[in-house]
């Protein structure tokens, strides 16, 4: 009896009878499988590619492939106006336009070296949470999907499409606002947006109770959440992971608190972390929870906003905009709190003209993203699933 | 004198009231030669498919689900979009019947086909009424838990056939499944079958009617009943690929599983198959569990409600009504619960729902032999 | 900087956090410019750019944990390309510092940080994508976000799109 080895085709064991070669056992070859997971997936939230290389369900290596999406946003910006720039931020985070707005805006106001109106801030903070919580209800609501959940997705966007009728209200669009400009805001807010959004609040606040019941509380959403797709604080910081996705390895850093901008130093709310007793720290349903509970603080900042904010007699929204806007020569990187983590834009300025030189987007989705080869190694196919749609990307800031 | 106007109402085309009285009728009816009478009992189950599966499985899934939703569902053909059905027929009618140039053209094109008949062929041993059975066998329920795992051949030939990796993924997650699911199945059936005392479907509905209605369904025979009942309720879902067990089609995984390459009639025909077995097994856990076609309804003193609410035409209601009854928790479900992993459900079957089958069948013994 | 003008706080921090490195590595970097938006230094000898890094993020009182930040930068009037690192001892010690690395324009090279910051591997790799310059030591050095046959480094100052593309015009 010997075994043969037969180049890669399984090893097979035979037996001599005078000439005629008999096999007694045949391992069965296995091979692994590459399976492109997009550009076309339901569960890749957008044109994302991951090439997984899979033994059967188990995937032993993904490479995301990006840039489907790539819309040249760092050249289009050095070919316009500082304000120009702002509607092409809006297309970055698309679900967060105004975040992603406000990120900029304070970026080249910090290069400026310029004051805003008090009511400015106050209405930019308000408009960034509304948008905050519209942007987690997408997160939320698409997480459910992903774990076959079609309805808590519904519950999210009936909700969301309130948010969305108010920015429209504000700013005249439903995704793409155009509306914190560098400097000051496009217009000032509607007669009795702020009770609207009042109005808002003390209706969300149930509803974000009922989805917690529908979805979070889950005993299936839970199985399928949780301790998959662990990641450590140490190595996501390592990783550059900003936003609910740090904080849901247990690293309490908000930019909100700990680089503070604009008025968020005078609200009052919690940098939630998970604290280990619902869900393993770093797990995917640590950072849904995060997202959950980030909802409500947004809840209160807006109340407080609302409350604190100045009166609008002989307030015009655009008196601290420039009128030319030509920085002095210098660099600067600033950034903000987005949905998704830390949006930072690094401008340089040569001081003689009304273009960026260079204007660098540090997308947060792209820097989450970056960690995805890690996370899914030996995972089944379902919790791939599960961890991209934990990581909650936005291909229009992954590919810019 | 009452039960005389009902009774004389269900009696149609003046074939009699008793057993199996109108499927003989017909199966004797004999045209030129032709066995036609046949033709027309198999003929009714699938209309009854088609029928249904169109009203309440697409619209109906469709109203259900927008109201669970908290939206409005299809509105814009006719009237509260009631045709919206048709509307679907006709877009899948004019559909092109795409065969993928790689595909495995025979099994591709006969998957569907199997799938269908395995789900249909069930439907021969449902007792639609007292009168009308399509095969009235003496192993009805065996068959009936038998022929569906024909299902599995014509799942595994259009995913292998597709020549898709996310088909093939769909059907061998299927396969695994569906063989899994039928032990606790079939255990819990059979915990039926030992109180009836038989796997005839007529007899085991007869032994379930009296005239306190509900009180005589073998869910309220014995007190461990609900566990067998509860337990083939779960397995059913997992076999006819419902939520929360629908990982052979999981969308957000594979695309659409074993059906992603298909379109047009074949897609509808997979899809009526499952509308099919969703009716069949619903049937079957009325059958076994809630008797069937007997009403519910209990005679309370001079006013005989069970009476007056049984019969043929009755029976037919009462089954169809407590079929619907399961589909509508199917969809409540669906529309409710996340998805379980591969390796949960297999956790659940082997590890949950088998062993408690076997306990629930060793009781269910206990209890018949030894009930006082 | 001016004399007697007030110097923040952060900038404080981030010239406390040059003064360890400077003692470090000497003349291999540049002086520190400490501008109120973003202070930074310049490594002038590039080849010491991954030790340079392996010491922030490791030394004890600096613990650069966190790259916020790599933007490649087209330098045309100094025939340069540069990459500019924003780091940060996040949740730690709070300070901020921002790094300066340069190369010639053809044909340059930068070391790879990628094995020191994690962050650092997508970013080279859009720097390289963008601008062209070689990251000596990078796990796997090829184009991100456009497609893997694109001619030329978009993000240049002199860059001219290519007329085809897999036969479909490019310029609109």
């Amino acid at each position: 009896m010997q075994e043969l080895d037969t180049a890669g085709l399984g090893s097979v064991r035979v037996t001599r009878k005078s000439d005629t070669v008999v096999i007694l056992e045949k391992d069965l070859a296995t091979e692994q499988m590459v399976l492109a997971m997009g550009p076309q997936h339901p569960s890749t939230h957008g044109v994302l590619k991951l090439e997984c290389l899979t033994d059967g369900e188990v995937i032993t290596q993904a490479e995301p492939y990006l840039g489907y999406l790539h819309r040249c946003f760092e050249k289009c910006c050095e070919n316009v106006d500082y304000p120009a720039v702002v509607p092409y931020t809006d297309r970055l985070d698309y679900l967060a336009g105004m975040n992603s707005e406000f990120a900029y805006a304070i970026t080249v106001e910090k290069l400026l070296d310029i004051e805003i109106p008090r009511r400015v801030e106050f209405i930019r903070v308000i408009v960034a949470e509304l948008n905050r919580i519209a942007s987690h209800l997408v997160a939320i609501g698409t997480y459910g999907i992903d774990l076959g959940a079609f309805t808590p997705f519904l519950f999210c966007f009936r909700d969301r499409e309130i948010i969305l009728g108010l920015l429209e209200w504000a700013s005249g669009a439903r995704m793409l606002y155009n509306y914190i400009w560098v400097g000051g805001l496009a217009y000032d807010v509607p007669a009795d947006f702020l009770k609207r959004v009042k109005e808002f609040v003390n209706y969300f606040r149930p509803k974000a109770v009922e989805l917690s019941e529908l979805l979070t509380e889950n005993e299936i959403f839970v199985k399928r959440t949780f301790g998959i797709g662990i990641m450590p604080a140490d190595v996501a910081i390592n990783y550059g992971w900003s936003g609910p996705m740090l904080r849901g390895s247990g690293v309490k850093w908000d930019l909100r608190r700990n680089d503070p901008y604009s008025i968020y130093p005078e609200l009052d709310f919690k940098v939630p972390v998970p604290d280990g007793k619902h869900s393993v720290i770093g797990d995917c349903l640590s950072r849904h929870l995060v997202r959950a509970w980030e909802m409500d603080e947004s809840l209160k900042i807006i109340e407080q906003c609302i409350d604190k904010m100045p009166s609008a007699e002989g307030f015009n929204s655009r008196s601290a905009i420039p009128k030319r806007i030509r920085p002095k020569a210098g660099e600067v990187y600033g950034r903000a709190e987005n949905p998704r983590g830390e949006l930072g834009f690094y401008i340089e300025s040569d001081g003689k003209s009304t273009k960026p030189v260079r204007c660098k987007a540090r997308s947060s989705c792209f820097v989450n993203l970056s960690a995805m080869k890690d996370l899914s190694k030996g995972q089944l196919i379902p919790d791939l699933v599960a961890i991209i749609g934990s990581i909650d990307i936005v291909l229009g800031e992954v590919d810019r | 004198m009452s039960t005389m106007v009902i009774s004389q109402f269900s009696i149609p085309f003046l074939m009699g009231n008793s057993l199996n009285a109108w499927s003989d009728a017909l199966a004797g009816f004999y045209l030129f030669g032709l066995p036609l009478g046949l033709v027309i009992i198999a003929a009714i189950p699938l209309v009854f498919i088609a029928l249904y599966s169109l009203t309440y499985g697409v619209y109906g899934e469709r109203k259900i689900s927008a109201f669970m939703q908290d939206r409005l569902g299809p509105m814009e053909v006719g009237k509260w979009g009631i045709l919206q059905t048709i509307a679907d027929i006709l877009k899948l009618l004019q559909k092109e019947d795409i065969v993928p140039a790689s595909a495995d053209k025979f099994l591709f094109v006969v998957g569907p086909g199997i799938l269908f008949v395995g789900s249909f062929l069930a439907f021969a041993v449902l007792p639609f009424s007292p009168a009308f059975i399509g095969a009235s066998l003496n192993v009805g329920l065996f068959f009936a838990i038998g022929i569906v795992a024909i299902e599995v051949v014509g799942i595994l030939a259009a995913g292998w056939g597709s020549n898709n990796k996310w088909s093939l993924y769909g059907a061998v997650r299927s396969v695994a499944q569906i063989v899994s699911y039928e032990i606790p199945a079939a255990i819990a059936l059979l915990c039926g079958a030992m109180m009836a005392g038989t796997l005839d479907m007529q007899k085991i509905n007869i032994l379930q009617s009296g005239s306190y209605g509900f009180a005589h369904f073998f869910l309220f025979h014995s007190p461990i009943a609900w566990l067998p009942f509860l337990i083939y309720f779960i397995a059913s879902l997992a076999e006819v690929n419902r939520a929360p067990f629908d990982i052979p089609e999981a969308e957000s995984e594979l695309v659409a599983g074993y059906f992603t390459e298909y379109s047009g009639m074949k897609f509808a025909v997979i899809f009526l198959a499952e509308y099919g077995s969703m009716f069949m097994v619903s049937a079957i856990i009325s059958i076994v569990f809630l008797g069937g076609w007997n009403s519910p309804l209990p005679n309370i003193g001079s006013v005989a409600l069970n009476d007056w609410t049984n019969g043929p035409v009755w029976g037919a209601f009462w089954i169809i009504t407590k079929g619907f009854f399961f589909i509508f928790v199917q969809m409540w479900l669906r529309w409710t619960l996340p998805r379980l992993r591969v390796d949960q459900l297999m956790y659940l079957c082997w590890k949950v729902l088998t062993p408690f089958a076997f306990i629930s069948f060793v009781l269910t013994a206990v209890w018949e032999i030894y009930r006082p | 900087m001016e004399e007697g003008k007030v110097i923040s706080q952060l900038v404080k921090e981030s010239a406390a956090a040059y003064s360890i490195i400077h003692e470090k590595f000497g003349l291999a970097i540049s002086d520190f410019d400490a501008n109120e938006t973003m202070p930074f230094f310049e490594v002038v000898d590039a080849s010491l750019w991954t030790e340079i890094a392996l010491f922030m993020r490791d030394h004890p009182k600096l613990k650069f944990n966190y790259m916020a930040c790599l933007t490649g930068v087209d330098y045309p009037a100094e025939e340069k390309l540069g990459i500019i690192c924003n780091f940060e001892s996040l949740a730690l010690l709070n300070h901020k510092l921002a790094v300066k690395v340069k190369c010639a324009r053809e044909g340059g090279s930068i070391p790879s940080v990628a094995c020191v910051w994690h962050t650092a591997n997508w970013h080279e790799r859009e720097a390289y994508d963008m601008f062209g310059m070689t990251f000596a030591g990078h796990p796997e050095l090829r184009r991100i976000l456009c497609p893997e046959d694109w001619e030329g480094y978009p993000l240049r100052k002199d860059y001219k799109v290519q007329d085809q593309y897999h036969g479909i015009k490019v310029p609109y």
